[in-house]
């Protein structure tokens, strides 16, 4: 033991030599989870568990086809959150940073994700398709890169132009895009789209990201997490769907979402860059709570505010010890 | 022989009198030492029913009203073990518990808090439901953002389930039995303003 240690901390440090009580900590462990096991069995009769029901491409292309079908057109253009999401997608863009570390940057890209080929082409190209769709994909397939690009972005502006409204888009030069999205609709709305995006032409996946991304895309994903009340802007994180408590322990995490100048994504640097601002200030408090015993002031703060009085009174009575004061 | 040092180390440090003893310090009489215990209480019914759980495969709670009951159970055990961690840990902070060579169990401690985290967060990435679908799309902002997301994927479900299931748990079991080995060396923290000039063995 070190020679600089306080008479109190050496005392702290050795075996207690005072007043004892029997003590059966097995019979305590055993009485602990028999009393647990019977409250969550309560639980669990009274109240259940939670479980939405997952969404499904099919659902997102029958209860609102104009979105889907936008959301394929912004997946040919390159326009949408997946095309323009950086790494570790893709290189649509540098990420977000905190001063000049793009920490985002830092791995490169791991999960490369093409948004039009992954998206949209290949399930098409894996499934058994209309005469007119075929003949899309192959004017789509034998199109310059410069001309596909000029196909999608033309009708994904127009069809911004319309507000979404597809039956207002006036006629242009679109190629095969129009009939390509069309094709997707289609196949969402029969159902197969879910499992070829997984499959990818493969038989064995267990990778969904394909599936987030691609629905994090466009407002079905959206406009479900604001109606289940699970939108970050309001404490989302840490809420759990219908009336269940959810992961109630992020509540600081969720908090630095509910404040100035986190909440306002045009802010610049820390709005525009929130999500990396309270990873690192999270990292740097989970770092802190890990430490506290080294960290002046808030290692001293159980001795100056006397809450152990409480914790200790009994012992503290029968021995007659009143509080030391610093 | 460092088998033969391992056994000497352990005799000399953990004796069963430290590791199963039969009396504690008179100043243990607070409710809030039952808050450790209730932890590792609600932890083994965690395991029990995430067992289950796994045997089955994570969507069985969909369509089996067994299933879904066996989740139940999985979920309020987690709902518990939280709420008895954090109060376990505001009274272990209030007690200043790191004093006397103590700071090693604050840390473990400390360090199962913040693993039980991501343990229970990757529990509700592998849900297969909405909320699964919810929570893998938000989170994978932030990870990505501080560059974690191109190891700790949100969004594969291979790569949760496996962490959820095997690694994360192993860790924070192993983790946890440190912490309980080091709270049986050491011994519970003496009061605060407890020491030796009024202890009974000293007057």
């Amino acid at each position: 033991m070190s020679k600089n240690l306080s008479p109190k901390e050496v005392f702290d440090a050795k075996p207690w030599t005072g007043k004892l009580r029997s003590y059966d900590i097995i019979k305590e462990g055993t009485i602990a989870v028999v009393v647990v096991a019977l409250l969550v069995v309560s639980l669990s009769f009274l109240f259940g568990s939670p479980d939405e029901k997952s969404l499904t491409f099919k659902g997102w292309a029958e209860s609102n086809s104009d979105n889907f079908y936008a959301t394929a057109v912004q997946e040919l253009a390159g326009t949408s959150g997946t095309a323009t999401y950086g790494r570790p997608y893709n290189e649509g863009s540098d990420g977000l940073n905190v001063g000049p570390l793009f920490l985002q940057k830092w791995a490169g890209v791991t999960h490369r994700i093409d948004a039009a080929n992954n998206f949209v082409i290949e399930p098409l190209m894996n499934q058994v398709q209309t005469p007119e769709v075929k003949a899309a994909l192959t004017q789509w397939s034998q199109a310059s890169v410069d001309a596909r690009t000029k196909w999608a972005t033309t009708y994904d502006d127009a069809i911004t132009k319309a507000e979404g409204k597809l039956s207002a888009i006036p006629a242009g030069e679109y190629g095969p895009v129009p009939a390509l999205a069309n094709g997707l609709t289609q196949m969402a709305k029969a159902g197969s789209l879910d499992a070829a995006l997984l499959s990818q032409g493969g038989f064995f996946q267990t990778d969904s990201t394909k599936q987030i991304l691609f629905f994090g895309d466009g407002a079905y994903l959206d406009d479900a997490g604001t109606a289940a009340n699970l939108q970050g802007g309001t404490w989302g994180m840490m809420n759990e769907t219908g009336r269940y408590p959810g992961q109630a322990w992020l509540w600081l995490y969720s908090f630095w979402y509910q404040i100035p100048p986190f909440t306002n994504e045009e802010s610049h640097p820390i709005g525009a860059n929130a999500d990396v601002y309270i990873m690192v200030i999270m990292g740097a408090m989970s770092l802190g709570l890990i430490l506290i015993p080294v960290i002046p002031g808030v290692r001293s703060l159980p001795m100056r505010i006397p809450i152990h009085r409480g914790i200790w009174r009994s012992y503290y009575q029968s021995e007659g010890i009143k509080r030391r004061r610093k | 022989m460092w088998t033969a040092r391992a056994r000497e180390s352990w005799q000399k440090n953990l004796p069963i009198e430290k590791l199963i003893p039969d009396t504690q310090p008179a100043y243990v009489v607070s409710w809030i030492y039952v808050f450790g215990v209730l932890t590792i209480a609600a932890l083994s019914v965690i395991i029990i029913s995430g067992l289950a759980l796994a045997f089955a495969g994570p969507a069985w709670y969909h369509t089996s009203d067994f299933g879904h009951w066996v989740n139940s159970l999985h979920f309020w055990s987690v709902q518990l073990f939280f709420a008895f961690m954090v109060i376990h840990l505001w009274g272990k902070f209030w007690m200043a518990a790191w004093r006397g060579g103590r700071m090693k169990t604050w840390i473990s401690g400390a360090v199962v808090f913040v693993l039980s985290i991501a343990t229970g967060f990757t529990g509700y990435l592998i849900q297969t439901n909405f909320d699964s679908q919810w929570i893998a799309y938000e989170a994978k902002d932030g990870f990505n953002s501080a560059g974690i997301g191109a190891f700790f994927n949100v969004t594969n479900l291979g790569q949760m389930l496996l962490l959820h299931v095997a690694f994360l748990p192993a860790v924070l079991g192993l983790l946890t039995l440190i912490h309980v080995l080091m709270v049986r060396k050491r011994g519970v923290v003496p009061p605060i303003d407890a020491n030796s000039s009024n202890t009974e063995a000293s007057r």
